[in-house]
């Protein structure tokens, strides 16, 4: 028998429908391989065994009992896993964090509410680093995510679990959140298919925001189809959101499109490891020879982005923090006999040191005397990243650069230096700063690590960025999944 | 007048006519709610919850503005005030703030208002939407003694809208008559039930001369803003005739020993560390907002006054009694569409009805505690009109009316039923009050010879018939029937 780990969501819709093997036999498989494989990966905070099961015996009985195809649904059967800072009612949502590690939500998120009403089938939450702040998934209280392609090396972050699990066939898709890269820097290091939408495309209702003015959810998955696919699923205005464009119903598709004229953007090259940049330039080869003009060209601001994301991320990320106070909810912990003052000092002792070192930062940038000279001026910066933009995307279709600067590296390799670390979210930063869509696709491998390549199109051209990646996907052939 | 007093307000207004809280849909009357059943993820600040910006708030702030002469600004967006405090659910309020560009839905209005002396105004500096935070509650009410703090969050989130004033006032009985006029603003806009317990809320700042600024806060109603301003004024004339420095502090109002304390957790400077709520996508207000508003406005308290005064031919006074509290302008116009002698109804509102509301209410004037007097009195609209109809027709007596009103206020009968109840008519029949003459006259030999003397004393004899006829004699009839018998030989 097929191994159906290995097959695409657009295989499984195709063969739980057709009844070529049933939504069970599916997801079966996906357990026993999350069974034998995730002691390595580390790639769930939780995997619901049950609820999968239940859902995919429900799958099959509907299509036993011939309901029309709407019922079943867009995405009936395939598995898929949700970064666990994503709200599932009924299902943990830890935030990989002390704070939170007894939280249920009585609510789902918006794009869990779409992904069940689409047929999917919830297989468990994904880690990451502790509420999305981080690049490599160190920063988990569960541990770190292991890089399915070797496993002594990091899986990117901070939706490392989202990523590691479509890469070692623990799921079909995925879902993840991109505050300034986390969706894309995983997936280049994981080599999958990971977008971040255009800001306002997918409702965050029920994401645990991090840093709201940001971040959007965006899918993972093994092609670029199967990224459509769940766009299709979850995009959309959401009345809970009032961030969401009134932009239609999505109706994306995969054809490959031809004479694009691309622009490198030689600042986001300049300075990033040798290996990398070769990739990009043999990609930009790749465009060139499907009839595409290619040229480099300049985006000077890019120089602020990386302080300006960092600015504005802590500032609202210290905010938004605030409300786990160990009141309303939380974990065990008896406040008696404390004053007020010193049981949320107590309480909020247990975040991170990376999470607290972004809250104490965050609040500094905010406080009334320093606000003009950081606050302000981080937002000014967006603003002229927005015109140098607006102006590039007259003159062409889509940028590209590469997602990550650096190939993977070795566990605790920059933990220590919140600098370093930092640093390589460089080539992520600009599209989550200017709410442009960005797509990472798998380009090549280095000393058998992957390397990705990020192409963004202006805001609401998601279509554009599914053609010129499928093109890519198409005409690069790159491989998506290790031996394990 | 004392000199160099400067007193600003800070006034606190629930929305309460609004459906549904500021970011969310739960219901915005929480009162007489179990605790903590009044809420839903977004106003209890659960992760992932992100707020929904009510548009009939906008609208409702955007009202209020107007009715202060306020600009309305092209656009307005929400901060986020970020402070640690048990009954902040996100631990941020949700409001507006003016320092890093003009976001609050009104500035730079005014109020006019008829001073102690003369016309005054204050500026109004802005005013703004926010949310209220929960509620809490300490054992016997008193935080300092309390074994627990309990939380309810039933109030979080309900719309306020705030309103600040410029340190304009310059005694503590203009700050009252200027709550009074706001009150019945906002009552007239129907955007707030000010009976409603903790709906209007004022705080106040006070500096005298060269002195520190002092706020002071927690006090209950309008009567007790004014007599804690008062307070502070001597307590501040003391200090500096005393050489004592005033240092700039909060207090807090003791409503049972009627003096402002210290307060006893120090407030320290805090950074609010505001910024743009990302959640809340600014709102263009426009030329669209500022006329839709408009053609919303309703009759203002002015205007009405002034309608009072031109069509009803009321007196300056009485119409501003009148108007300065919405019921009763509202009683008063109902009165007189039934029984249309505006004057006379206007007085029985003014002098008497009014009267049976303000007594045994001179310790708790809140709004709350006029509103319950009020609902115990069973006089309606109807009741009136037909009073002021029966004295006009000249049925009764203005002096059996005052006692038929003194009935029906706590029965609810109608007038009319009253006197047929009692047969207090007047009595007008001439034969009838002839025959009662003929009685006073002979009880009263000696003072009839003494009334052929002297005319005056005919009005003794008018009072003797009235105790015979328990008020109810026509007095005019009765009095040009003693003299014409008094010139009648014996």
């Amino acid at each position: 028998m097929v191994n159906l780990c290995s097959l695409t969501a657009e295989q499984v819709v195709e063969g739980v429908k057709n009844n070529h093997f049933s939504a069970v036999e599916y997801i079966s498989q996906i357990l026993e391989r999350i069974e034998k494989i995730e002691s390595q990966i580390n790639a769930f905070t939780i995997v619901d065994a049950n609820g999968a099961l239940k859902k995919a015996l429900s799958i099959d009985k509907k299509i036993r009992d011939g309901e029309d195809e709407k019922k079943i649904g867009s995405l009936a059967g395939v598995a898929v896993g949700i970064k666990d800072n994503i709200c599932t009612k009924g299902l943990k949502t830890t935030c990989a964090s002390k704070i939170l590690e007894d939280y249920v939500s009585p609510y789902d998120a918006t794009v869990v509410k779409k992904l069940k009403e689409s047929g999917a089938i919830i297989v468990g939450k994904l880690n990451l680093d502790e509420f999305a702040m981080g690049s490599t998934t160190e920063f988990s209280r569960y541990g770190a995510t292991h890089n399915p392609w070797n496993i002594n090396y990091v899986a990117g972050g901070s939706s490392g679990g989202s990523a590691a699990s479509v890469a070692a066939l623990e799921c079909t898709v995925s879902i993840g959140s991109d505050t300034g890269g986390s969706v894309r820097c995983p997936a280049s290091f994981c080599s999958v298919v990971g977008l971040k939408p255009t800001y306002g495309r997918v409702s965050r209702f029920g994401l645990i925001s991090y840093a709201n003015s940001l971040e959007q959810i965006g899918p993972m998955g093994k092609t670029v189809a199967d990224t459509v696919m769940v766009m299709n699923s979850i995009a959309g205005m959401d009345d809970n959101d009032q961030t969401t464009l009134n932009n239609g119903a999505p109706k994306y598709t995969t054809q490959s499109k031809r004479n694009i004229r691309i622009g490198l953007v030689k600042e986001l090259v300049e300075g990033i490891e040798p290996e990398v940049s070769k990739c990009i330039y043999s990609a930009m080869d790749v465009f060139s020879k499907s009839d595409c003009k290619c040229e480099e060209t300049s985006m000077k601001s890019v120089e602020f982005a990386l302080a300006s994301y960092y600015t504005i991320a802590m500032a609202e990320a210290s905010s938004n923090l605030a409300r786990y106070d160990n009141i309303r909810y939380g974990f065990e912990s008896n406040p008696d006999s404390y004053e007020w003052n010193a049981y949320f000092a107590k309480i909020r002792s247990n975040f991170g040191e990376e999470v607290k070192r972004r809250i104490i930062t965050g609040t500094y940038v905010l406080s009334s005397e320093y606000y003009g000279k950081y606050y302000l001026k981080a937002q000014k910066v967006r603003t002229m990243l927005k015109q140098e933009l607006s102006a590039l995307y007259k003159i062409y279709d889509i940028l590209i650069a590469p997602t990550m600067p650096v190939l993977p590296f070795k566990f605790g390799e920059k933990i220590d230096d919140p600098l370093k670390m930092y640093m390589i979210d460089i080539d992520t930063v600009v599209a989550n700063l200017t709410g442009i869509p960005a797509i990472s696709v798998p380009a090549g491998f280095s000393k058998g690590l992957p390397i990705g390549l990020q192409i963004m199109a202006d805001e609401l051209q998601e279509q554009t960025l599914f053609e010129t990646a499928s093109l890519f996907e198409s005409t690069a052939n790159v491989q998506r999944s290790p031996k394990l | 007048m004392i000199d160099g007093i400067k007193i600003g307000l800070e006034i606190h207004c629930q929305l309460t006519s609004l459906q549904t809280k500021l970011f969310c849909s739960c219901h915005c009357d929480y009162h007489g709610k179990l605790p903590n059943t009044n809420v839903c993820p977004v106003c209890s600040g659960l992760p992932g919850t992100l707020p929904l910006l009510n548009q009939k708030a906008l609208e409702y702030a955007g009202l209020i503005s107007l009715a202060l002469d306020c600009k309305i600004p092209n656009e307005t967006t929400f901060y986020r005030k970020n402070y640690f405090y048990l009954d902040l659910p996100k631990n941020f309020q949700l409001t507006q703030y003016n320092v890093y560009g003009i976001t609050s839905i009104g500035i730079d209005g005014k109020l006019e208002y008829d001073g102690i002396d003369e016309e005054k105004h204050a500026r109004i500096r802005r005013v703004q939407l926010e949310e209220d935070p929960g509620r809490l509650v300490y054992e016997n009410n008193d935080m300092d003694s309390s074994f627990y703090t309990l939380i309810d969050y039933n109030r979080a989130g309900v719309p306020l809208v705030e309103v600040v004033t410029e340190p304009d006032f310059t005694t503590p009985k203009d700050v009252r008559i200027f709550l009074n006029k706001f009150t019945s603003i906002v009552e007239h806009l129907e955007i707030c039930d000010t009976k409603l317990e903790g709906s209007v809320r004022c705080d106040a700042n006070i500096s005298i001369g060269e002195g520190k600024r002092i706020e002071i806060k927690n006090v209950g109603s309008f009567r007790e803003v004014e007599k804690a301003l008062s307070y502070e004024i001597t307590r501040q004339k003391t200090m500096s005739t005393h050489e004592i420095e005033i240092k700039a502090e909060t207090r807090h109002w003791d409503d049972t020993r009627k003096i402002t304390k210290q307060s006893r957790v120090k407030e320290e400077e805090q950074d609010y560390r505001y910024f743009q709520e990302p959640d809340i996508p600014t709102v263009i207000l426009g030329n669209e907002f500022l006329s839709s508003l408009k053609t919303k406005m309703p009759e203002l308290p002015n205007d009405r006054k002034n309608r009072f005064i031109s069509d009803y031919k009321l007196s300056e006074h009485v119409s501003q009694v009148l108007i300065d509290n919405k019921w009763l302008a509202d009683f008063f116009e109902s009165a007189v569409k039934i029984y249309s002698s505006p004057k006379e109804i206007a007085n029985w509102i003014v002098s008497d009805l009014m009267g049976f509301i303000d007594e045994n209410n001179h310790h708790h004037n809140s709004q709350a505690s006029m509103e319950e007097k009020r609902s115990e009195l069973k006089v309606e609209a109807r009741h009136i009109a037909e009073l002021a109809r029966l004295v006009d027709q000249s049925n009764i007596s203005r002096n059996t009316a005052k006692m038929i009103l003194n009935q029906i206020i706590t029965t609810g009968e109608m007038p009319s039923q009253v006197v047929e109840r009692t047969n207090s008519s007047k009595i007008d029949d001439k034969g009838l009050l002839s025959e009662a003459i003929e009685s006073v006259f002979r009880s009263e030999k000696s003072a009839v010879s003494d009334a052929r003397l002297n005319s005056k004393a005919a009005n003794f004899l008018l009072g003797k018939l009235m105790q015979l006829t328990k008020g109810r004699a026509d007095p005019k009839i009765a009095l040009d029937l003693i003299k014409k018998k008094l010139i009648e030989p014996d």
